[in-house]
């Protein structure tokens, strides 16, 4: 049948699949973005899960939802608004209209619009009847009672069934995004192996969604979506979670340790122990602790025993770690201990995400304890600074401080799978004198890092702990001067780290009227903002998106004194604003803060950075 | 090729190899020293080097002792000595790890590492120094503190009920419980031995005393006068027998343990010690035994076989690998769903 219809071609959309909990959408969205890397499409993706374990059936606590933004040009955030809404039940519909574009498609399963699931989403009419949609386009298609059709006589049982019509759902959307069908059919063969009723199931509901999408062709217009301009590679899709961890076995195979990783469960880190758990057959040496103060103190145990040495939590799992992150400072032992924040403070809003804790990695322990805090930006590049991590604590002896956030942790983008050899070695600070002429703290004359001298290494024995130790020698001193060095030492190694960072850069204008700044996991959202500024001809503004937290980059002064005006946007009450005061104060810093537990939309920076460039 | 290398230029190591440069500072008369000087006599006979000995400890008086050990040591936080060690034997299970912890230490502030390194059976040794105060912050109650004892956070007496190390070490799975009095180092000496041999948590209680806040506090345990009649020094397989003329034996009383005076027709149901025992009531029950009503337990309570945690880990590990789907990272990288971009 030749494709008669028209074509839209977009640069990017939005698609924002949801429905009961038991419904599959996960899963339905997880296979929306394969088929959208496959089509060459740069993507980002957000699952939105219910608070509670098991919700009632139908109720609106119960909606599960999966947002992907896929593009042409390159994606930075899920995206702001929707502009294709699959709602399989009312209450998908009720909770999730307010994100869909006024024009946009909603693509809602009719058959379940009946009274019982009107009333438990509240609604008194038919939303798909009243006019109340009016101002979308609706596709109401009776998506359960075509897949019970589709998959008669397969002799499969009636919850079976009725599960399949989420990739009902998925026909249609693929049929609007000009999706084809046989790498998804494939992909099935390959999950459901063995079970080859599921597999048939699975393929007929999708291709009865498709085909009733074409032959019915209620949707005016087809989207397509070109290919985005990303390096060549083979690439993936990942979470902020799996990437960090992959990222630790990376740097533990680079640097030729083995890995050990103690950690207890936490949300939304659990998945890094998880993970790590898992890759037991990676040689990976994992203990879940009895609490969050005996991980980092394995880790610390671990990390003097030689290994490469990790724990991973959240907030309020630092929380009670910091008496031991300051056991590892005094001690200048290598120990990458990783934060994926989440909204305090308190238990606070635990599935939520926030940069709240960045005051905390900074200066969150007792006495003069610095060490190295960096962030990772988007799910994918996780990977590289949980790498990053590893290697600096590794190089300089030193704790690294890893923030990630909720919203990393669950977020997917396209990673392209690295080679080992293109990561940046590993060099691992040698002495190369004599074991007499050794000592605990003896240090690199250029970054003054102690050397990594282990159990088993004859003539090295040696005692580090908690108490104040003598420079070099590491005796036990009281000495008022000795303890002065000491103080300062310790922060003059984590400054000089800076030396080796890559240099801060901008995107967008270099110099000009208004530098916004980010950290972390806010980059998607300015980034994309910004981007669209210029495009839009707002030619003064550069972007510049933090990493590399303490120390910071060498050039942070020079690319800050290159414009009028500085905006620091972070979703806290300004803790990285403050910091920049204290350690830049020649300069002034404007803020621009939301405390919410809810990632930034790209509209509201941009509304923000016009109302300052208008001002 | 073990003896080989903890032989020091072809001799044996001795003493003196694990004398550290420093002073020990602690209090003179204090138990404390017995106990270090039993620990680098032990160390002369491991099969373990020099280098391979980690000694591990948390706050306290008793945890300035790794900086008198010439070994590799960690003088750490407090409390936490049992969780470092786990980080530590698991990331190189070929090291002898001894962890010394005082009362407040290990069931205070530490109390659940210390259940959890029991439960899970980590191949370390534990040395808690029972003084039954805090020494080194002055002078408070401790867990172990007896009921009615002044303390300078009980000025009107103690009136928490302490715990019994032993009792709480095998009711957690400790595999391996001794007590030994800082005044028998010959005891001292063999129960190191025996519990650096046990694959497993060795946890040793050694009754100290502290010369500054609780003198004497084992003074019925450990005086010549009083001490036969007021220890029962257990023995693997021999009757359990006390007394200057051994003319008292523990008998077994319904569920309960008894004192009898011994005469030759019930010496026969007098019971025989046996610490490689699985169940943990009779060695609870042997921990249990206080004065004035009993003798006090010393010696090895409790020693049973087990598969150490480490080992169970590592061996997990070992097959997990050979069972991989991913022969190396790449392979894990590259599963699941993959595209080109060209
Ligand atoms: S205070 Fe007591 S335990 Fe501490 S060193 Fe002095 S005598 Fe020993």
């Amino acid at each position: 049948m030749p494709d008669t219809k028209s074509k839209m071609k977009m640069r990017k959309a939005v698609v924002r699949f949801s429905g009961d909990s038991g419904d599959g959408m996960q899963l339905t969205g997880e296979i929306f973005s394969q088929s959208s890397g496959s089509a060459g499409n740069d993507l980002t993706t957000i699952p939105d899960f219910p608070a509670e374990i098991r919700a009632p059936q139908g109720s609106i606590g119960g909606v599960s939802s999966f947002q992907i933004q896929i593009g042409g040009t390159e994606i930075y955030t899920p995206g702001d608004e929707v502009d294709v809404l699959v709602a399989l039940n009312p209450a998908a519909l009720s909770a999730n209209l307010k994100f869909l574009k006024p024009g946009g498609t909603v693509i809602a399963d009719r058959d379940n619009f009946k009274k019982k699931f009107l009333k438990k989403a509240n609604y008194d009419e038919n939303p798909l009847e009243d006019g109340s949609l009016e101002d979308y386009q609706v596709l109401a298609a009776p998506a359960s009672s075509l897949t019970k059709e589709a998959l008669k006589n397969l002799g499969l049982d009636m919850q079976s069934v009725t599960r399949s019509k989420n990739m009902f759902a998925l026909g249609i959307v693929y049929h609007l995004f000009n999706r084809p069908m046989e790498p998804t059919i494939d992909f099935f063969e390959k999950k459901f192996k063995g079970k080859p009723k599921v597999i048939q199931a699975n393929m007929r509901a999708l291709k009865a969604g498709y085909y009733f999408a074409e032959t019915t062709d209620v949707l005016p217009a087809s989207i397509v979506i070109p290919p985005a301009d990303l390096p060549k590679g083979t690439y993936r899709n990942i979470n902020g979670n799996t990437a960090i961890a992959w990222g630790a076995l990376a740097a533990a195979e680079k640097s030729g340790k083995k890995l050990s990783l103690s950690s207890y469960p936490i949300t939304p880190a659990s998945e890094i122990l998880h993970e790590i758990a898992a890759r037991k057959d990676q040689g990976a040496i994992v203990l879940q602790a009895e609490d969050e103060i005996a991980a980092v103190c394995a880790a610390i145990g671990a990390s003097y025993a030689g290994n490469l040495s990790i724990t991973s939590t959240s907030g309020p799992g630092i929380s009670l770690k910091t008496e031991a992150m300051g056991l590892a400072v005094i001690a200048e032992l290598p120990l990458v201990i990783i934060n994926v924040q989440r909204s305090g403070p308190s238990t606070g809003l635990p599935t939520k995400t926030e940069q709240g804790d960045l005051a905390q990695a900074l200066y969150g322990r007792h006495g003069e304890a610095p060490l190295i805090v960096m962030a990772a930006s988007s799910p994918d590049d996780c990977f590289f600074y949980g790498y990053q991590a590893c290697r600096v604590a590794m190089e300089h002896m030193t704790p690294v401080v890893l923030l990630s956030d909720s919203y990393l942790a669950s977020g997917k983008s396209p990673w392209r799978i690295p080679s080992l050899d293109e990561l940046p070695d590993i060099q691992l600070p040698e002495y190369e004198g004599e074991a007499e002429d050794w000592a605990p703290y003896l240090r690199d004359p250029e970054f003054l890092n102690r050397y990594w001298k282990i159990p088993g290494e004859k003539g090295y024995e040696h005692r580090i702990g908690g108490l104040e130790k003598e420079d070099i020698s590491g005796h036990l001193t009281y000495d008022p001067e000795n303890h002065e060095k000491m103080v300062h030492l310790r922060q003059e190694k984590i400054d000089r780290v800076a030396k080796k960072l890559p240099s801060q850069e901008i995107t967008g204008a270099q110099s000009g009227n208004l530098l916004v700044v980010g950290w972390g996991s806010s980059y998607g959202a300015i980034n994309s903002a910004v981007i669209e500024l210029l495009e839009e001809g707002h030619e003064n503004v550069g972007f510049t998106n933090f990493n590399y937290l303490s120390p910071l980059p060498e050039n942070t002064a020079e690319i800050f004194e290159k414009f009028d005006r500085i905006l620091v946007c972070e979703l806290n009450t300004g803790q990285f604003a403050n910091y920049l005061r204290t350690k830049l104060p020649m300069f002034t810093y404007e803020q621009f803060n939301k405390n919410q537990a809810q990632p930034f939309f790209t509209s509201e920076i941009k509304s923000e950075i016009i109302k300052i460039l208008e001002a | 090729m073990k003896t080989e290398k903890r032989k020091k230029n072809g001799k044996p190591l001795s003493v003196k190899d694990f004398k550290s440069d420093r002073n020990v500072k602690w209090c003179p008369g204090c138990g404390d020293y017995m106990i270090l000087s039993m620990m680098q006599k032990t160390f002369t006979q491991l099969d373990h080097a020099k280098e391979d000995i980690v000694c591990i400890s948390g706050i306290g008086c008793s945890s300035r002792l790794p900086y008198y050990l010439n070994t590799y040591g960690i003088h750490s936080i407090h409390g936490r000595a049992p969780a470092v060690s786990t980080g530590l034997k698991l990331a190189n299970p070929d090291l002898s790890v001894w962890v010394v912890s005082g009362d407040g230490d290990s069931m205070a502030i530490g109390g659940n590492h210390f259940i959890h390194a029991c439960r899970r059976n980590l191949d370390i040794n534990i040395i808690i120094f029972n003084n039954k105060i805090y020494g080194m912050t002055k002078g408070q109650s401790s867990p172990t503190t007896p009921i009615g004892m002044k303390t300078k956070t009980a000025p009107y007496g103690s009136y928490e009920p302490p715990f019994n190390i032993g009792e709480l070490a095998i009711s957690a799975g400790a595999t391996f419980f001794a007590r030994v009095p800082d005044k028998s180092p010959q005891l001292l000496g063999e129960v190191m031995m025996e519990a650096y041999r046990h694959k497993g948590t060795s946890v040793i209680e050694v009754l100290q005393n502290c010369v500054i806040f609780t003198d004497g506090i084992h003074e019925k345990l450990t005086d010549r006068e009083t001490k036969d009649e007021n220890q029962l020094v257990l023995t693997q397989g021999e009757p359990m027998v006390f007394g200057k003329q051994n003319e008292f034996g523990i008998q077994i009383d319904g569920m309960k343990l008894k004192k009898v005076r011994l005469e030759d027709k019930d010496s026969a149901n007098t019971l025989i010690h046996d610490a490689t025992e699985e169940e943990t009531q009779q060695h609870i029950a042997l921990a249990k035994l206080q004065l004035p009503d009993f003798p006090v337990a010393m010696g090895i309570i409790r020693n049973t076989e087990s598969t150490s945690f480490e080992e169970e880990l590592h061996n997990i590990i070992e097959q997990s690998q050979k069972k991989s789907s991913y022969k190396n990272l790449q392979e894990l990288f590259h599963s699941g769903n993959t595209w080109e971009v060209q």
